[in-house]
């Protein structure tokens, strides 16, 4: 397994995009922090850009990747080797190398001018997402053999959690305003990765009470110790299942 | 060696294996022909595991190879349309192959004769068919494989090419190894292979021994003992 993997993890090392990618993570995370003067709102941008970017370009890059690969498959398959170790291969080799890329680039600046809980949980995060995203683009690309189809499943995936999701909460909010729905509010959100990591750092920056009833609501769910763990048992299912259901398709999957 | 029961294969509605049976023994030099579709690469697939059957067993030197890969190790396969990396070199594809087989035995006769270290810092892509053709072969020849299953060999080589190819299948062939060829140039095929398996629309039409076909149709080249045999049975369909 740990050759397929290196195999793979040297190939998107030297891939120009990801190259770019880092680039341009670093260029983002180094100006926030410099055109901020105060650290928490420098964390507080970044944030928006990791959420933003981190995700499309984790599921994106990906896709295209295993969609690339297929002859890379095809010829590995007829060698000895397992079936299921291509595709943790696969995964393991794409999820280093993007995280190697988010810590090269929004890493070190994180440590650098923030070098407390809330960096870690920031770069934590990072991390998660990339995984969690990466997962999703597994998941797209074993669902159907068109590439064009697939990759547009993909952007479908990163639209949705990352604007449309946001929209229909606040549709909700509104329509049920009448009600307390706070609570229920904390079960739908944990039905988004991207919306869980951004609570998680919000918790860490004390800012809640900006959020109003429903921020002390969050404070109060999943601000605490065991509200820690279980949004990051969540954030570990998300990019659990969607790989573990990739991962039995490609078992029975004709090449 | 390799001993198929009962395989079936659809793909959607189409039947691309139907209740296949074939045995197969070492030293034999087995020819898989038949018209284009009829489930030649997909019967070579999934002994390579690479289609899974809907149902039926492959056993591999007695041991099924569902859910097995190490059978893997003593088969070499060259496919019809070689598909590799793009963006790898022709060396790193040796480099990889070698990394994962794992294998010290290394039989370079092919990899000499067809000058493959000429082009070893050549990108996949950049190669022409035929010449992607040779890396597959002296891949496929390399690690000693005690079977080896060459998916239309000789389509896109040179005539020198193909000539070297079928003198290195006999050489393997008198080491009492087990050959599987796909192939429709029947010509090449009369002084390499000792068993004919034929197909159509997914069954085995009948396995037999070329020394066999050939006395039973009287005549001395395959293709033509082939084509009589199309010929009385389209005789006979017609007569229905």
């Amino acid at each position: 397994m740990n050759k397929i993997i290196k195999i793979i993890f040297l190939d998107i090392l030297k891939s120009k995009i990801v190259i770019a990618y880092t680039i341009i993570l670093a260029i983002l995370s180094w100006s926030s922090f410099t055109l901020e003067g105060n650290a928490t709102k420098g964390i507080l941008t970044i944030l928006n850009v990791i959420l933003f970017t981190v995700p499309l370009v984790s599921i994106l890059f990906s896709a295209i990747y295993i969609y690339n690969s297929s002859e890379f498959i095809e010829m590995i398959l007829s060698q000895p080797v397992k079936r299921e170790k291509i595709w943790i291969g696969i995964f393991s080799g794409l999820s280093l190398s993007l995280c190697l890329a988010f810590l090269l680039g929004s890493g070190i600046s994180l440590l650098v001018y923030s070098f407390d809980s809330i960096g870690f949980m920031m770069i934590l995060m990072g991390l998660l997402i990339t995984i969690i995203f990466v997962s999703l683009a597994c998941l797209c690309s074993i669902l159907t053999r068109d590439k064009t189809k697939g990759i547009g499943i993909s952007i479908m995936i990163w639209l949705y959690f990352a604007i449309l999701f946001d929209g229909i909460i606040l549709f909700l909010l509104f329509q049920f305003s009448d009600y307390p729905i706070e609570k229920a509010m904390v079960g739908i959100t944990t039905l988004n990765p991207i919306d869980l990591a951004r609570i998680q750092i919000l918790m860490q920056l004390e800012v809640s009470a900006m959020m109003g009833y429903t921020g002390a609501i969050f404070k109060n769910l999943l601000g605490t110790s065991i509200g820690l763990l279980i949004s990051f048992v969540l954030l570990c299912l998300w990019f659990f299942v969607p790989f573990y259901i990739s991962k039995k398709k490609f078992a029975k999957k004709d090449l | 060696m390799i001993e198929i029961q009962n395989l079936n294969k659809k793909f959607g509605k189409l039947n691309v294996l139907n209740e296949v049976n074939l045995f197969t023994k070492k030293g034999e030099c087995i020819a898989l022909i038949g018209p284009n579709g009829c489930g030649k690469t997909t019967l070579i697939k999934s002994i390579l595991g690479m289609v899974i059957p809907d149902n039926g067993s492959i056993n591999f030197d007695g041991h099924s190879i569902l859910n097995k890969f190490e059978y893997r190790n003593n088969i070499g396969y060259m496919p019809q349309i070689g598909r590799y990396p793009d963006n790898m070199t022709v060396g790193q594809i040796f480099e990889m192959v070698k990394e994962i087989r794992q294998n010290s035995n290394l039989d370079l006769e092919l990899y000499e004769s067809f000058k493959i270290a000429e082009i070893i810092d050549k990108k996949m892509s950049t190669l022409s068919g035929g010449t992607t053709q040779k890396v597959s072969a002296s891949l496929a020849f390399m690690f000693n494989p005690e079977v080896l299953i060459l998916d239309e060999p000789t389509a896109g080589l040179d005539p020198i090419a193909s000539e070297i190819l079928k003198e290195k299948i006999l050489k393997e062939k008198a080491r009492g190894k087990l050959i599987l060829i796909t192939s429709h140039l029947l010509s090449e095929l009369d002084d390499l292979v000792s068993e004919i398996v034929f197909m159509q629309d997914g069954c085995i039409q009948f396995h037999k021994s070329v020394q066999l076909l050939k006395s039973e149709t009287q005549e001395d080249k395959i293709s033509k003992a082939i084509a009589q045999i199309l010929k009385s049975t389209s005789n006979f369909k017609s007569h229905e």
